[in-house]
């Protein structure tokens, strides 16, 4: 397994690169980690003519805050993610989400940006960015342009980049002050793909009520899932163990996911149902971060 | 298509080398044909069964999936390069004396592992011995003998460290 012979790029600012996926953009996939991009071409499933090596442009290696948004530049590793004391105190739901990300071989190299880009509906990260209407900022020679989730996940591995363009940074808003977050997947083994997920937000108000939960499944259908029913209901009728077993089965009933060797469609929603009771209680029961 | 060689330096195990590739040369190829360094072993070429693993600026990466020449300047560590021409390396002991090992073939990519994770984690829990093993795949020993390989490894460079 070998990849296809492709003309080899190197730019040094995200300029360059803009300029020469302006030119070989219907051609060309950007290599930042190529963590999922070089398994892709070595079963030649992709065989681009041409590669954009961004790791040379280092004004993109940059995880920093700006004002309520954390902003983290396409050669944002995983790794550094996940070892970052600012990730860790501002965005606590996706610190505990990416120990699950690949391995520590992969998040080594592995960026934010690409595993999103990727777009598989089993990654955790778009589940990650779902739940905290994480913003995706993408850029070409033409301009940038910001879109949510929502746009940005098409189906699977298909997301809404044009040609020329390539997702140059993602935002995620700093955690609320006491927000309450839990990451759930099961998964066959600690290293591949997960079963199923569920990435959950939660705010209280003084009183110790629901101020607002937000609730994204991965393993849910072709994209991630925000599970706007199950979060409805938890904003109506509060916390109760009533409401929360409400909540998990409208989960179960919103899903359409797909069936492989791993598991079947039911196993799957039923499965993403239990995740979202239990993630649900779990930050119920827990005090502030 | 272009065929076109491009100019690629590096260090691997400490001694510099520069070599034209194709831009698709793999890693794990540039190793094992170009510098004729075979201890790397390639196994599935897709990033799952951890057997190409080596240390990368220091750090475990699959040498399947990269591109010798987008790492142009890179120094890498390879299972030749973690003993030099001593003894064996105290994770290769322990590998040894607990039997971790039966075809050999996932070998040293479990020895790259260990090294990055006991340098990070010098007294690990069993379950996170589990963990940090689940980058690599071995069909042979159950992987008990490499969790108690690894087990011992850990006692082997604390005692190393503290002597030292």
């Amino acid at each position: 397994m070998k990849p296809a012979a492709f003309a080899y790029h190197r730019p040094a600012s995200l300029e360059e690169a803009l300029s020469l996926l302006a030119v070989h953009g219907a051609e060309a996939r950007v290599l930042s980690g190529g963590q999922s991009l070089v398994p892709l071409m070595n079963m030649r499933i992709l065989s681009p003519a041409v590669l954009i090596d961004i790791n040379r442009c280092r004004e993109l290696a940059y995880i920093r805050r700006e004002g309520g948004m954390i902003a983290c530049g396409a050669l944002a590793r995983q790794g550094e993610a996940e070892a970052s004391g600012l990730v860790a105190a501002t965005l606590p739901l996706l610190a505990s989400a990416l120990p699950h990300v690949g391995v520590r071989a992969s998040r080594n190299f592995g960026t934010l940006c690409g595993s999103l880009a990727h777009a598989d509906p089993l990654a955790e990260l778009p589940s990650v960015a779902a739940a905290l209407e994480a913003r995706f900022v993408i850029a070409s020679a033409r301009g940038r342009r910001e879109v949510g989730a929502e746009a940005f996940f098409v189906s699977a591995l298909t997301n809404c980049i044009e040609p020329d363009e390539m997702l140059a940074e993602v935002r995620f808003p700093v955690a609320a002050a006491g927000a309450r977050t839990a990451f759930l997947e099961v998964a066959n083994r600690g290293h591949g793909f997960a079963v199923a997920g569920v990435a959950a937000t939660l705010e209280v108000d003084a009183a110790g009520r629901c101020a607002g939960v937000r609730l994204a499944a991965m393993g849910a259908g072709d994209t991630t899932v925000r599970l706007a029913a199950a979060e409805a209901l938890i904003e109506d009728e509060g916390l109760s163990a009533a409401a929360i077993a409400a909540a998990g089965e409208a989960a179960r009933a919103a899903v359409e996911p797909t069936a492989d060797v791993h598991a079947s469609a039911e196993y799957r929603a039923g499965l993403i149902g239990v995740l979202v009771g239990r993630a649900l209680r779990a930050m119920a029961a827990a005090g502030p971060r | 298509m272009s065929r076109a060689r491009v100019t690629v330096r590096l260090t691997v195990n400490g001694r510099a080398y520069v070599r034209e590739v194709e831009p698709r040369y793999l890693l794990a190829d540039f190793l094992r044909h170009e510098l004729g360094l075979t201890g790397t072993h390639i196994g599935c070429e897709h990033g799952v069964c951890g057997a190409c693993t080596v240390l990368i600026d220091g750090k475990t990466g699959r040498s399947c999936l990269q591109f010798a020449a987008a790492l142009d300047g890179a120094s890498i560590t390879t299972v030749e390069g973690i003993a030099g021409e001593g003894p064996l390396h105290p994770v290769q002991e322990a590998f040894h004396e607990a039997h971790a090992l039966q075809c050999g073939y996932c070998t040293p990519g479990f020895l790259m592992t260990t090294i990055e994770f006991l340098a990070a984690n010098p007294d690990p829990t069993r379950d996170q011995i589990r963990q940090a093993l689940t980058n690599n795949m071995c069909r042979c020993t159950g992987y008990l003998n490499i969790i108690e390989a690894v087990e011992d490894a850990a006692r082997r460079l604390r005692a190393q460290e503290g002597g030292a």
